[in-house]
């Protein structure tokens, strides 16, 4: 019982509480790296906060979903640096 | 006690995601910044993906908890050298506290890597190129 009130009270909040952070760095992002690196960081905890759920849910076909949010995840950042690679004038 | 290991996992992994976040929110140049977010946030997701696999103990989840954590582990060194290089090349400026900057002159305008480290004179050179205005 005191699990479900560690993942309730404490794990998801201490989620939530990392990902506004994380948006307020999307938000000031003085070049379009930051963001990226910000976006990257907001996928990853994604998946942690999906752990959780599947653990509060207890149904384990949430995994699937972190699955392919990581997949995404890296081939997002992976094509994002791609491409600002090529370009010649980066702000 | 097999409660105590997993309430201190699940604590371990928020607490590294805070961290990841905060360092990404303080932290003063972009360099630092990346530095942060992979690790911690491969730490935190990774605990909380263990901690998952634990809890369920069946042959099937656990398999999947642990190929999702092999794939963070992995793919995020991976994706933060790219990024990380393609903020060096888009000029990206280091931190006005930062001490040492090793790749400098080591790349020339086509980012290709030189061969040889350039002798003073050929920089100086370079750097005239680089701004034809006097």
């Amino acid at each position: 019982m005191t699990l479900y009130y560690l993942l309730y009270f404490f794990a998801l909040p201490v989620n939530c509480i990392a990902m506004i952070l994380v948006f307020i760095r999307i938000y000031k992002g003085p070049t379009v790296f930051d963001r990226i690196v910000a976006l990257d960081l907001l996928i990853t905890m994604g998946i942690g906060s999906i752990a959780i759920y599947s653990i509060i849910t207890k149904q384990p076909l949430f995994l699937d979903v972190a699955m392919i949010l990581a997949l995404i995840g890296f081939l997002s950042t992976v094509a994002f640096s791609y491409y600002l690679e090529k370009r010649k004038d980066n702000d | 006690m097999t409660d105590v290991i997993f309430i201190i996992l699940c604590t371990i992994g928020s607490l590294a995601t805070l961290v990841a976040a905060i360092g990404v929110l303080r932290m003063p140049d972009f360099y630092t910044r990346l530095s942060v977010t992979v690790k911690a946030s491969t730490i935190g997701s990774g605990l909380l993906l263990v901690s998952a696999a634990l809890y369920f103990s069946v042959p099937d989840v656990t398999n999947r908890a642990v190929a999702i954590v092999l794939f963070l582990i992995l793919t995020a060194p991976v994706a933060a050298h790219m990024i990380g290089r393609a903020a060096y090349m888009g000029r990206t400026k280091l931190w006005k506290e930062s001490q040492l900057d090793e790749l400098e002159g080591m790349y020339d305008e086509d980012h290709h890597l030189r061969s040889e480290q350039p002798k003073k004179g050929e920089q100086e050179e370079d750097e005239k190129k680089a701004d034809p205005q006097p």
